[in-house]
């Protein structure tokens, strides 16, 4: 159980270094990403003017505040508060965002399924678990808004965000095929026949 | 006599709700979370609610929401006795409300049309904001009560139409059943809401309800209120744990609201609440208005 402070990008190795368990503080750059930024960048045929190779993104869209450009702003964007949805939704986009985009790190909450940990086995990734629900501390980890593409969307855009001491967040899934969700999916599996037991259902 | 309520003050507080919700967690909660970080044995879940409860802190220390998502907007009404209200201009005046809070602050509009997909940017869109009206037996009262609801919860939401011959039994495997299948993504540890009788929609809304009752509460039927205990402690034995990471706290508590049903049924819903359980309420009276959760 090792902690890493990862300056983003970074490379195959570093992504394969990371192991279950592990911590990691994120620095630099964070790309924002959801739903329909990905539904229309792999099944609408849409295209990103970002560099995502070897980056990290976090399944999210921002509370933002519309303001002049300036050099805290560059984006036009002020944050307000800026969290974390469930990632299970995305499930089908970790392949294409890592074999089309280079993506190494995907940040999120309640975790990812088979597909992605195919996706992170063969391409060297990672899962990083942050705690869903703490927007307001998320938010103090985050210095700007810098760039901004596919705003249509808005605000599932694809987002740029300059982050200082981002973390840490746990390595809940590995290139290794470790899942900390599968673990205690199966441990939890396991206890329900006796669970169910105890409130008297006979079987 | 008659307590006149004029929309426009209704209007303000509907505004002023939706804010205020997103950004203090009511007392039950908090002492909810204070309860099960006592309880909790596992080192990851214990580090996870600690970072829950740090997050309120920073919620309120920088006057911040608390979680980005501001979900779908609900409003409860209640009327009490010897209230005079126009019903069209309530219901126009909380959409109002609604609208403004998300424009003038700003918030993040969650809300899209279902097909298009487009967003107004009001939070406001075809019946929504959800409006319930009930009718309770209050003197010169009329209470405003604000959730914003979360869809990682929400997208966790079931029914099953359980036959007279499956018995209780079909209710509690059902509920086990539906935690299970959560797993993180409804952001434990949530209110685990469970309806169980009624019409299949009835149900459902039974369930959201249950889901949205402050902590500490109970259903008032008794074999109602045995089995929400039953299942608090079977669901907490499961071992999902906070975000899904494993540990105790799955759940704050299984809250159960019942309806007689029909002869050859047997239904039974689950709607989940989020850990970031927010709710904010304005009691309208003739001394004024008092916010309060």
């Amino acid at each position: 159980m090792a902690h890493y402070e990862l300056t983003m990008p970074i490379d195959e190795a570093a992504a394969r270094r990371l192991r279950v368990n592990d911590t990691v503080t994120l620095q630099r750059t964070l790309y924002g990403i959801r739903d329909a930024t990905q539904i229309h960048l792999f099944d609408r045929g849409r295209t990103t003017r970002f560099d995502l190779a070897g980056h990290a993104v976090i399944h999210t869209a921002p509370n933002v505040r519309k303001v002049p450009v300036d050099a805290a702003n560059p984006a036009g964007y002020a944050p307000v508060c800026i969290g974390t949805t469930t990632s299970d939704r995305m499930e089908r986009f970790t392949e294409p965002l890592m074999a089309r985009y280079g993506v190494r790190i995907i940040v999120g909450k309640g975790g990812l399924r088979d597909a992605s940990a195919k996706a992170f086995r063969e391409h060297g990734g990672v899962y990083l678990a942050i705690v869903g629900g703490t927007a307001a501390l998320e938010t103090t980890w985050i210095e700007a808004i810098e760039d901004v593409d596919l705003d249509d969307l808005n605000p599932e855009s694809l987002w740029k965000f300059r982050i200082r001491d981002f973390g840490p967040l746990l390595v809940a899934m590995d290139s290794a095929g470790g899942s900390l969700y599968d673990a205690v999916r199966d441990d939890a599996a396991a206890r329900r026949a006796k669970v169910l037991a105890s409130l008297g259902v006979r079987s | 006599m008659t307590f006149r309520i004029e929309t426009g003050a209704v209007e303000d507080a509907s505004r002023e709700l939706y804010i205020r919700a997103l950004k203090m967690l009511p007392p039950d909660i908090k002492e909810g979370f204070a309860g099960l970080a006592a309880r909790e044995t596992d080192a990851t879940a214990q580090r996870v609610l600690g970072t829950m409860i740090a997050n309120i802190g920073v919620a309120e220390a920088r006057d911040n929401l608390l979680c980005q998502d501001t979900g779908l907007p609900i409003y409860n009404v209640e009327i009490g006795r010897g209230v005079a209200v126009d019903g069209v201009a309530l219901k126009a005046a909380i959409r109002r409300g609604c609208e403004r809070a998300t424009r003038e602050y700003p918030l993040r509009s969650s809300v899209v049309h279902p097909l298009t997909r487009h967003n107004e940017h009001t939070s406001c869109g075809i019946d929504m904001p959800v409006i319930h009206v009930d009718f309770v037996d209050a003197e010169d009262t009329l209470k405003v009560t604000m959730i914003p609801k979360g869809s990682g919860s929400e997208n966790n939401s079931f029914l099953k139409m359980a036959i007279p011959a499956e018995g209780v039994d079909a209710i509690k495997t059902f509920v086990v059943d539906c935690v299970l299948a959560a797993g993180g993504k409804t952001c434990p540890p949530t209110i685990v809401g469970v309806g169980i009788g009624g019409t299949s929609d009835h149900c459902v809304a039974l369930a959201k309800r249950a889901a949205t009752r402050a902590l500490g509460t109970h259903c008032a039927d008794a074999d109602g209120a045995a089995l929400e205990a039953e299942l608090t402690r079977a669901v907490n034995a499961l071992g999902v744990g906070p975000q899904g990471l494993g540990g105790d706290a799955t759940a704050f508590a299984v809250h159960i609201e019942l309806a007689a049903t029909h002869i050859t049924m047997n239904p039974v819903a689950v709607n989940m609440q989020c850990h970031s359980a927010r709710r904010a309420s304005a009691t309208f009276t003739p001394a004024g208005v008092a916010y309060g959760y």
